[in-house]
């Protein structure tokens, strides 16, 4: 029962930072929708062998991307509440740190799946109808790799203690996990070094997933397979993310 | 069972080379205002991260309301509220929000904690501020907040890092008054951290003065300020020498030196003693220029209790944000 609760004041507390941030929101929703409506409107004129509409191809990707940067970019409060001090609050409670990264985690997660879902709903303006069922199948899809990917973001906050350290380590690790992840060309058309890369990265499964959820098509693992290691990986980085709280020394 | 709030046997604390904590034993009863007076490096903020479980400690033992730090650190984490000396709230949050989040954290049940929202910020005159975003707030009703979060939880023991660091001299008067209130009030066990011997004078029953991680000196503020031997009066008057015989005539065990033109006289309470110096002077026909009495520093107290001066700060590193914050704060 405390734990539950304590679980959702943190969770709450991230929403809350988020969705009081207009300005944060519109930024980062600013991204995705550059890539779907400039990039894949630009692209479409090109052919790709087996590709019959090139925005809609990237759709799936261009979701993919939204949880990426927003999941990632929120690790960051790991860092802001350190400076500003509310680290310590939650490190002197009598709550495990488990709970904290649960509570963090789960927030930031939500943040990163509400902007997904609103690039979810601008489908119809790329002409693309999609069926309720495939929408609402999606949605746990989502949420669970925005999970695993913010982890990615909690964990280079807790090692790292400057802005722009993390800052750095974002933009390294952004751009190439979502080129790597298929979301722009099929990776089964890619050259083997590449495509083997793009097996590595985490985002390929959801990205995967998530086509052959919404779309129906262009998938290119079994769908067990791609949601599996989404969960496995969420699962993953959640313990890993506890035992580096744990671990690190104030 | 022992009887003390806190019991500390041979506590330390070492950082690489430096001891930070050396050797520390304190036994501070329950209901004990106990303050740790030192200058900035003396180990009082290690002296209290170790108590609050958020440091490790080298060697030796503590236990806090009976908890050992080491074996049963939540049960620790219960008994006990803290205010950190650096801001530790969250400011995109509203005040009554932050509170919020540390009634769930401390398990204060809901029902509770709705009243003891509304008791703790009472008592801190945050009522009507509650739901304003904590970035509007100024410095001292930070602090106030954060004096009522660590009430919150019914804690046994307060811990106040440096409670009026930074705040100007009105607004520290102010937060003594809470302070006060609030030790009336809950009947706890306070610890409190100061480089300011005011500050440890106006609140404490008991102070340890710490240097260099080791306590120098234990008692009451009362007899701790008699050892330093009080007040300093300095007076500017034509014949020194003939006050001197005057007053020694009163008090021969009177402390006092003179110059030429000054003389100096050292006394408990010396804003008393002035009226006697004029009159014994215009008895004498002479004329007093000027009169001026000074308060015992931390600075006095410790020269007199280590023989050395206060060092230099010598505060660690901070990082530029922590630095902008704190003078925000300010």
């Amino acid at each position: 029962m405390s734990v539950t609760r304590s679980i959702y004041v943190l969770w709450l507390r991230e929403v809350k930072r988020e969705w009081r941030e207009k300005t944060r929101i519109i930024a980062s929703l600013t991204t995705p929708i550059l890539w779907l409506f400039i990039f894949g409107t630009g692209m479409r004129a090109g052919k790709i062998e087996g590709i019959t509409d090139y925005q809609v191809f990237i759709f799936p990707g261009v979701i993919g991307m939204t949880l990426l940067f927003s999941s990632i970019r929120s690790g960051i409060s790991v860092i802001w509440d350190k400076e500003f001090g509310f680290m310590k609050e939650i490190l002197v409670a009598p709550v495990s740190r488990s709970t904290i990264i649960l509570g963090k985690a789960m927030g930031g997660a939500t943040n990163a799946f509400l902007q997904g879902i609103i690039v979810l709903v601008l489908s119809p303006l790329i002409g693309l109808w999609l069926h309720p069922v495939r929408a609402v199948l999606a949605l746990p899809t989502m949420f669970i790799m925005a999970l695993g990917l913010e982890c990615i973001g909690l964990l280079i906050g807790i090692f790292l203690d400057s802005l722009e350290g993390f800052q750095l380590i974002m933009s390294f690790l952004n751009m190439p996990m979502f080129f790597l992840s298929g979301a722009i060309f099929p990776l089964s058309m890619a050259p083997k070094a590449l495509a083997v890369a793009g097996y590595i990265d985490p985002l390929t499964y959801g990205v995967d997933a998530l086509r052959i959820i919404l779309l129906g098509n262009y998938g290119i693992l079994p769908l067990w397979i791609d949601l599996t290691i989404v969960c496995m990986f969420a699962l993953l980085m959640i313990s890993l993310c506890s035992l580096a709280l744990r671990k690190k020394k104030q | 069972m022992s009887e003390f709030a806190i019991e500390t046997t041979n506590l330390t604390k070492r950082f690489g080379d430096v001891i930070a904590v050396d050797n520390l034993n304190l036994k501070i009863p329950y209901r004990e205002i106990f303050g740790l007076l030192g200058p900035n490096g003396a180990g009082k903020t290690t002296t209290l991260n170790m108590l609050c479980t958020i440091l490790k400690q080298s060697s030796g033992k503590a236990l806090v309301d009976r908890h050992d730090i080491d074996k049963e650190p939540d049960a620790v984490r219960k008994s006990i509220g803290i205010v950190f000396q650096d801001p530790s709230i969250d400011d995109r949050l509203t005040g009554r929000e932050n509170l919020e989040i540390h009634a769930a954290l401390y398990g204060v049940t809901l029902a509770d904690g709705k009243k003891r929202i509304e008791n703790v910020l009472a008592l801190v005159e945050l009522e009507d501020k509650a739901d304003k975003l904590m970035r509007t707030y100024s410095g001292g009703m930070r602090r106030r907040l954060e004096l009522a979060r660590g009430l919150l939880h019914y804690p046994k023991i307060l811990f106040l890092d440096e409670p009026t660091i930074g705040l100007d001299p009105q607004t520290r008067e102010h937060i003594w008054k809470y302070i006060k209130e609030l030790i009336h009030r809950e009947k706890i066990t306070v610890v409190l951290t100061t480089h300011y011997l005011e500050e440890a004078d106006e609140l404490c029953d008991k102070i340890g003065i710490i240097d260099y991680g080791r306590i120098v000196a234990l008692d009451t503020p009362e007899k701790l300020k008699r050892r330093i031997g009080g007040d300093v009066i300095t007076a500017e008057v034509s014949n020194p020498k003939q006050l001197a015989v005057e007053l020694k005539k009163h008090d021969p065990t009177l402390t006092l030196a003179f110059t030429e033109k000054i003389i100096r006289v050292t006394i408990p309470e010396g804003e008393k003693y002035i009226p006697h110096i004029v009159h014994a002077a215009t008895s004498l026909g002479a004329n007093v220029d000027s009169i001026s009495v000074k308060k015992p520093t931390l600075n006095d107290v410790f020269l007199a209790y280590t023989g050395h001066e206060i060092r230099e700060e010598t505060g660690k590193a901070m990082g530029t944000m922590s630095m902008v914050h704190r003078r925000r704060i300010k």
